[in-house]
């Protein structure tokens, strides 16, 4: 096999059980290179079970993963060498300043110059200002962002990023997805897991949804779609979502590195929101409602 | 892998040491209850105590000391808590490191943290007129047995860090620990104890390292007991060693 033929996250027939918990009962997905994979599941699916196992922090019980070729249970040093992991609650250190966490894990990672690469991704991150603040004064978005930045040293072919934006406000959301998308512009495979039905379908070229420990459907947007019925045209009164008033009152601006943020109102309230960089947007909001209610049927 | 693993632990432990550095309450904290004791026992039952010729200061600091190691060792399962806690514990597992040098930063962490605290209690036992005729070789060794002791707690202590579900739970395992030096001949001659107490307190482990310590800064020679003291603290280590690699390895499986 060359080495484009290898995908980039192999997993076939993954079992893994607490007690006598079976929380995974036969997982099978590919994630092919450059891919932004979406493992969507509710609370308790078994996704950070997955990703654990993948990020060589768990052992499967039955069942095959590999990471770049690489078998996470016999070659873990060499998948470790390939990855990150961002967890469900951003793991950043309190105590230590932005700079000293993002230094850390650069020595960690045996990068060259762990100064410089610190100072080019707080730059890019926009933390700059904040650097030499301890973690502990920072908001939750910024420590998001940190706990994002710490994951793109060394620049890991791979990421992981597990539920990357639950307890984030909307706009501190978007900044993860605006990372998400320049992760995958650059060709780095993004598995992500989600419970958020429109963060998959923004985010994701592919999506594999997890219910009860079973992949139960995997495809695209357009393929999951193809699962029901054609839709039927029908012309509602398209109302703006809270997150649409949300956002359009309190402002769409980049990153703020103060905590509490006190900013005046736009003086044009923005008829759009943010999702008018997103066409698809509207359109989905009807199909994950039925898309949601075809799951409870079953 | 031997450099990865020298270069890992010496990072990790640039962090831990910050976080002592950075709340000093916890050296504090280490060395004010073993300083309260002593202020206790010198200046309200010490006039009453009869523990033989000389200052009572002198026969109280070695368990004293003793006392500063099992406190501050609990700091090692707190933190060692904290960082499974926050999810750090698990981002460190994940990065292409030598694993258990996470382990041993906290180790080392506690052992310069424990030495600043037994730092501390002596100088305050110095001023309280603590005095000693003990040459180089005799403060070496009593060094030498305080590290190795701080070392075998140290790892007792990273058994609770591990496997403990609260922080307070975390700490409490010292508790025990803190105790012992009271059945012990730390504090009273263990001659006037009643016979199962007295057969307990002069072979627990406490007993012997507290004689060797105090022969040593008597100048007297030390005896058997140093055996005893060595034979305790290797024997706990390895034992204490072997337990919490294994649970380290268990949170990976």
């Amino acid at each position: 096999m060359t080495e484009q033929e290898v995908p980039a996250i192999r997993v076939r027939g993954l079992e893994k059980a607490y007690k006598r918990l079976k929380v995974l009962r036969g997982v099978d997905f590919d994630v092919a290179r450059g891919q932004v994979f979406a493992l969507l599941g509710s609370n308790g699916a078994g996704k950070t079970t997955v990703v654990n196992i993948l990020a060589t922090l768990l052992k499967a019980d039955a069942g095959t993963a590999t990471v770049l070729g690489y078998d996470v249970a016999t070659h873990g040093a060499d998948v470790r060498e390939s990855i990150s992991l961002t967890g469900q609650f951003a793991a950043v250190d309190e105590i230590l300043t932005g700079r000293e966490n993002l230094v850390l894990i650069a020595r960690l990672r045996h990068v060259k110059d762990p100064g410089a690469v610190a100072d080019a991704l707080l730059e890019r991150v926009s933390l700059t200002d904040a650097a030499a603040r301890r973690v502990a004064t920072y908001s939750g978005g910024m420590r998001r962002r940190l706990d994002i930045a710490m994951s793109l040293i060394g620049s890991p072919p791979v990421i992981f990023l597990d539920e990357p934006t639950t307890g984030l406000d909307p706009q501190a959301r978007l900044e993860v997805w605006a990372a998400v998308r320049e992760l995958a512009g650059r060709g780095t495979t993004v598995l992500l897991t989600t419970q958020y039905l429109d963060e998959a379908e923004h985010l994701a070229d592919r999506i594999a949804i997890l219910h009860r420990g079973r992949i139960i459907v995997t495809g695209t947007l357009a393929e999951l779609r193809a699962l029901l019925p054609p839709a039927e045209v029908e012309y509602v009164e398209r109302q703006p979502t809270l997150e649409d008033v949300f956002l359009a009152l309190v402002g769409d601006e980049p990153p703020q590195d103060e905590p509490q943020q006190d900013e005046p109102r736009q003086d044009e309230p923005r008829q759009d929101g943010p999702g008018g960089a997103e066409p698809d947007r509207d359109a989905g909001d009807g199909h994950d409602v039925r898309a949601a209610s075809e799951e409870r049927q079953r | 892998m031997r450099t990865r693993f020298l270069s890992d632990t010496a990072a990790l432990l640039g962090r831990s040491l910050r976080h002592v550095l950075r709340s000093p309450d916890t050296i504090i904290t280490t060395s004010v209850m073993p300083i309260a004791f002593m202020l206790l026992f010198v200046y309200v039952f010490g006039g009453a105590v009869a523990a033989g010729p000389g200052r009572y200061v002198d026969y109280l600091l070695p368990g004293i000391l003793v006392i500063t190691i099992a406190s501050g060792v609990s700091y090692t399962a707190f933190r060692l808590f904290l960082d499974m806690a926050s999810g750090i514990f698990g981002r460190f597992q994940s990065l292409p490191i030598a694993r258990s040098s996470v382990l041993w930063a906290h180790v080392l962490t506690s052992v310069v943290a424990n030495a600043v605290s037994l730092a501390v209690v002596v100088l305050v036992a110095l001023l309280m007129g603590f005095r000693s005729g003990a040459g180089v070789a005799a403060w070496l060794g009593i060094a030498g047995l305080l590290l190795l002791l701080t070392f075998t707690l140290t790892w007792l202590a990273v058994l609770p860090g591990l496997s403990a579900k609260s922080a307070d739970g975390a700490s409490a395992f010292s508790y025990p620990l803190i105790f012992l030096p009271f059945v012990s001949s730390a504090f009273v001659p263990t001659r006037t104890m009643p016979g199962p107490v007295r057969a307990f307190a002069e072979h627990q482990p406490v007993t012997s390292i507290v004689d060797t310590i105090r022969a040593l800064f008597a100048g007297r020679p030390v005896g058997d007991d140093i055996w005893t003291a060595l034979a305790w603290c290797v024997g706990v280590l390895v034992i204490a060693y072997v337990l919490a690699m294994a649970a380290f390895r268990r949170k990976l499986a």
